[in-house]
């Protein structure tokens, strides 16, 4: 078990694992968002839940931001090995020819979501942990979607949203499907599995835009 | 055919090397690739230059010697060939290609065009084997029964010739292909079962320990591995690891 924590394999595994629990809550996240463009009672309603569950704020939440950061802690890791495997460049190198730009380019959409999480932290986490444990302000369960609001009335804000889920959407598109090769699932059903991962990488990140446009275009 | 060659040329490993520039003209489509670099050897050779060094060996696509990247692809642009089965017809007349060594930390090069690429052989050493008794009492293998779909999925794995060519194309420089291909046509048979768990632990350990990255599954490796490696393998070899780590 000691040379676990060390091998490649073993450190590919943990990316794929700490991956698929954040498509987890990725899915969770976006079905609570969702209900947002068709009915404020339900969005404040989870929202609040989510908000003052102490199951959630204090067992869950901290096994995401642990998900969140091991995950691209490992994900820069694994880059900085993987550059240093190849000291010497190729002059010419055709990588178009044998794998997808979003195989090759997972550092970069990962730093864009990066950049993003560190914005929608500011927007949103930030000021809730300030609301609930620094000013101590007194519960409102109505108060999730005005807030959720006041933050899609900027174009500028609306965009750069919007820009990330497309990032979202490409570090998906590799990044889920390839989860489960590297936990050692290829067989008979992989190719409906990668179906639907691709599917799920379009699907989400698009109806996360589509809710945020809404909130800006329609109020 | 009238080409330009822009060839890596290295004097040593401690030496810094470079691309160099040479013209060739009177390749036909037929000669395969090697052949057209056993033409620009000769130039050279007569104008009193030092030739370019090449791994080569059977040029019948079987022994796995020959390497380079052509034109940013190892093995070059064709699909399921080595170099030495890559003919001159898949270029153009007044084309540009370059010629560089497969680049890993793992493959340092030797001269030139030439790796080490005895990485591999420490791999295969450190597992990719099966201990039998042949003191005259062997069991006959074909008595042995074996599922028609392990057999071939062993063979498969087994077609693979060690060339280097999926760390050359992968981005990572992973040898995953390699030592998973290996892995998998002994975990498949009976015969491999003895040794299961030592075998991947030490073989996947001795690739680490060898300086290879990390595969992110970009499956460039399959695509160009000159025998058809699947990325079955390497899924194969991951449960393989995972399930010998949980024994050991």
């Amino acid at each position: 078990m000691g040379g676990l924590i060390k091998s490649s394999i073993a450190r590919k595994v943990a990316m794929a694992l700490s991956g698929l629990f954040l498509v987890f809550f990725l899915l969770q996240h976006f079905t609570i968002n969702f209900t947002s463009i068709f009915s404020v009672d339900t969005f404040n309603e989870l929202s609040h839940f989510m908000g003052t569950n102490p199951l959630v704020q204090f067992a869950l939440q901290p096994v995401l931001i642990f998900g969140v950061v091991f995950h691209f802690v490992m994900g820069f890791v694994l880059e900085i090995k993987n550059k240093n495997a190849r000291a010497v460049k190729y002059a010419k190198y055709s990588g178009g020819a044998n794998s997808s730009w979003m195989s090759r380019n997972m550092i970069y959409s990962g730093l864009v979501i990066l950049a993003f999480l560190g914005l929608h932290f500011y927007d949103f986490w930030v000021p809730e942990i300030v609301h609930k444990y620094v000013e101590f302000a007194p519960e409102d369960p109505t108060r999730y979607y005005t807030e959720l609001l006041h933050k899609f009335e900027s174009p500028i804000r609306t965009g750069l949203y919007a820009l990330s889920f497309v990032f979202l959407a490409l570090h998906l598109w590799h990044g889920f499907a390839s989860s489960f090769q590297s936990v050692g699932f290829n067989n008979k059903y992989s190719i409906a599995a990668t179906k639907f991962a691709k599917a799920f990488a379009i699907v989400i990140p698009v109806g996360f835009i589509v809710i945020a446009l809404v909130l800006h275009f329609t109020h | 055919m009238n080409l330009t060659l822009k060839i890596w040329r290295q004097s040593d490993a401690d030496s810094k090397g470079k691309l160099v520039d040479y013209k060739i003209s009177g390749i036909e489509g037929d000669m395969s690739f090697l052949e057209m670099l056993d033409v620009l050897n000769e130039d050279l050779i007569n104008k009193g230059e030092e030739p370019v060094v090449f791994d080569h060996d059977c040029r019948e696509g079987i022994c796995g010697a020959c390497s380079l990247q052509i034109n940013g692809e190892p093995h070059g642009p064709d699909r399921l060939v080595t170099t030495c089965q890559l003919h001159m017809r898949k270029f153009n007349n007044g084309d540009t290609i370059y010629i560089e060594p497969f680049r890993a930390k793992a493959f340092p090069v030797v001269k030139d065009l030439m790796v080490d690429r005895s990485s591999f052989e420490r791999i295969q050493h450190a597992g990719g084997y099966i201990s039998v008794n042949t003191s005259g009492n062997t069991q006959d293998a074909n008595a042995i029964p074996i599922r028609k779909e392990d057999a071939d999925e062993a063979m498969d794995a087994a077609t693979c010739i060690g060339c280097g060519a999926c760390v050359a194309a992968c981005k990572n420089a992973s040898a995953m292909l390699f030592t998973s291909a290996k892995v998998s046509q002994f975990a498949l048979l009976p015969q491999g079962q003895v040794e299961a768990t030592e075998r991947v632990l030490a073989m996947v350990n001795q690739m680490d320990e060898e300086g290879f990255g990390n595969c992110t599954n970009t499956g460039a490796c399959e695509i160009e591995c000159p025998k058809g490696i699947s990325l079955e393998n390497i899924a194969r070899m991951n449960r393989e690891y995972l399930k010998a780590s949980m024994k050991g």
